[in-house]
């Protein structure tokens, strides 16, 4: 079989001392939507910023598309084709909305153009000109996502993006994911909110304490509701 | 003779203008000052240093090789720019991950060291630098003779300004620039070569002070000190006007060289010290600085 798009083998991950990922094996593959679910402190943002490079120290393997990850730059992992989200959304305030949309690089071709990115957020071509953190919540996480549709990225890392929205908000999210998916987009989404994750993802992994502890197919959910219950403590 | 509230208008005139040209090399100065503190993190205090190089090169270009003033405002900032690099290559980006007191040591020692061999080198007496023929002469306003070469050092000090500004307030790079002043890391995981595009905003921001330096060298003479003269203010304009503000920089730069040379005029015993009493006074009432936004 074909290597995975991005494989991640027996990853390590510390802040300092604090030793936070221990061993994060998992598999995407292309096309897909695969969530990482898992309480508060299980290292689902570590996970991801892992990937992109931007934890002060990671051992262990992650491969995209061939290419070994670990021990490389920010930049250049962002050049392999993976657009970040982060779960601080991390629109900059010194920046417009057009220039925040902008400012990711482009890395391949085939990204969506801006007029596309408009079709799917009317809101960020109203107000191209406010300032990037005037912009109520959800529009700022509109902005992180739309930001990185431009790239030609294929690979999108979205750390909650629905955290803390109102639901019509969360709905235009869920559709707007739906959406790249279609467009051949892979997609590895952390959530909270699980019976979202539900209507998007064709797999789900379970962290805890720096581990995956288990993978349960979309299909299986339903089935295995009580101990996915379990494992987040809901 | 006509006066103003009781003082010569030539006197008045006269110092004004003064005040008008030491503003121009305050907001050059502290321009760059503000580029490199907002994206390095660190106060630069080898700008005087580099300033004063920037004179030197110019010097040294037409002494030794007969290359005048104009392609040394050219040549300087690049050769100054260049030094920069290899500064923040092989030490400066060494300091990143360590408190701000150790930059501030490290290129408080390069300033020193600088300043020293120009000094071993050249003495400390100075030498002179031509005006350029073509910018020789003054005009006549009608209030006052204008000597056409600090016209001209006013007016390219202001244009560089307004260059930097636009650069960085309107255009993609300064976008990227001010980006990464925020949050370097995520612009970084955006694709963006972010080391390099710190060595370079340090080799710009020096390079704007080798600019000044050429600019300075027909009016003060080429020597050792015309650096170290000027920084301690410079870093009062920073202060003022809020650490890493472009616009801030410009305006308390132009602001503060006019109060000075004011002073002069109605009460020449502080002329020394009242920027230093408009610092304090800015920072009971804004801690940030005029233009700073607070932490
Ligand atoms: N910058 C940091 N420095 C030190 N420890 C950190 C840092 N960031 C996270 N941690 C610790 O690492 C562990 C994993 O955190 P992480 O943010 O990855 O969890 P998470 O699964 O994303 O949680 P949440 O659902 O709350 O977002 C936690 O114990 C957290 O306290
Ligand atoms: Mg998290």
């Amino acid at each position: 079989m074909a290597e995975p798009m991005l494989q991640v083998r027996d990853l390590n991950a510390w802040y300092g001392e604090s030793h936070v990922l221990h061993g994060v094996d998992f598999d995407v593959g292309e096309g897909e939507v695969v969530t990482l679910l898992g309480r508060n402190g299980a290292g689902k943002t570590t996970t991801m910023k892992s990937i992109m490079g931007l934890v002060p120290r990671r051992a262990g393997s992650i491969r995209f598309r061939g290419a070994e990850l670990v021990g490389m730059r920010p930049d250049l992992i962002a050049r392999t084709g993976i657009g970040f989200c982060p779960e601080e959304r991390g629109i900059f305030a010194s920046l417009d909305v057009t220039e925040n949309l902008m400012l990711p690089r482009e890395v391949a071709p085939g990204g969506l153009s801006v007029a596309e990115i408009h079709t799917l957020f009317p809101n960020l071509k109203e107000r191209a000109r406010s300032q990037g953190t005037k912009l109520s919540g959800g529009e700022q996480q509109m902005l992180a996502i739309g930001r990185i549709l431009r790239t030609g990225a294929k690979l999108l890392l979205l750390d909650e993006p629905t955290e803390g929205l109102a639901p019509v908000i969360v709905q235009q999210i869920g559709r707007t994911i739906r959406e790249i998916k279609a467009r051949g987009f892979t997609v590895l989404l952390v959530e909270q909110n699980f019976r979202f994750a539900a209507t998007l993802a064709d797999r789900h992994y379970v962290m805890e304490h720096g581990r995956i502890i288990d993978m349960i197919p979309n299909a299986e959910l339903e089935a295995r509701m009580d101990t996915l219950h379990e494992y987040l403590g809901v | 003779m006509f006066t103003i509230l009781g003082f010569p208008a030539p006197l008045l005139f006269g110092q004004l203008l003064l005040g008008v040209i030491n503003g121009a090399f305050y907001a050059l100065l502290s321009l760059g000052l503000a580029v490199i503190f907002g994206m390095l993190n660190i106060v630069n205090f080898a700008h005087g240093a580099l300033f004063m190089l920037g004179a030197f090169v110019a010097w040294g270009l037409l002494e030794y090789l007969g290359i005048g003033y104009w392609w040394a405002l050219v040549l300087a900032p690049l050769v100054v720019g260049a030094f920069g690099i290899v500064l923040e290559k092989l030490l400066i980006s060494r300091l990143y991950k360590l408190d701000h007191l150790y930059g501030l040591l490290l290129t408080f020692g390069l300033a020193l060291i600088i300043e020293g061999l120009a000094r071993n080198n050249f003495g400390s007496s100075g030498m002179p630098y031509p005006i350029p023929a073509s910018l020789q002469g003054a005009m006549n306003l009608g209030f006052m003779f204008l000597p056409v070469y600090r016209g001209w050092v006013v007016v390219a000090a202001l244009v560089m300004c307004l260059a930097t500004w636009v650069v960085i307030e309107k255009t993609p790079l300064g976008a990227t620039l001010r980006a990464a002043t925020e949050n370097a890391k995520l612009v970084q995981a955006f694709g963006v070569n972010v080391p390099l595009m710190i060595t370079l905003t340090y080799a710009g921001g020096v390079a704007l002070a080798a600019f000044a330096g050429v600019l300075a060298a027909p009016i003060y003479s080429v020597n050792p000190n015309m650096g170290a003269n000027f920084i301690i203010v410079v870093f009062a304009v920073v202060v003022i006007g809020g650490m890493g503000s472009i616009l801030g920089s410009v305006v308390t730069g132009f602001g503060l060289g006019v109060i000075e040379g004011l002073t002069k005029v109605f009460y020449p015993q502080a002329s020394a010290t009242v920027i230093f009493l408009v610092m304090i006074i800015v920072l009971l009432a804004r801690p940030a600085g005029l233009f700073g936004r607070a932490a």
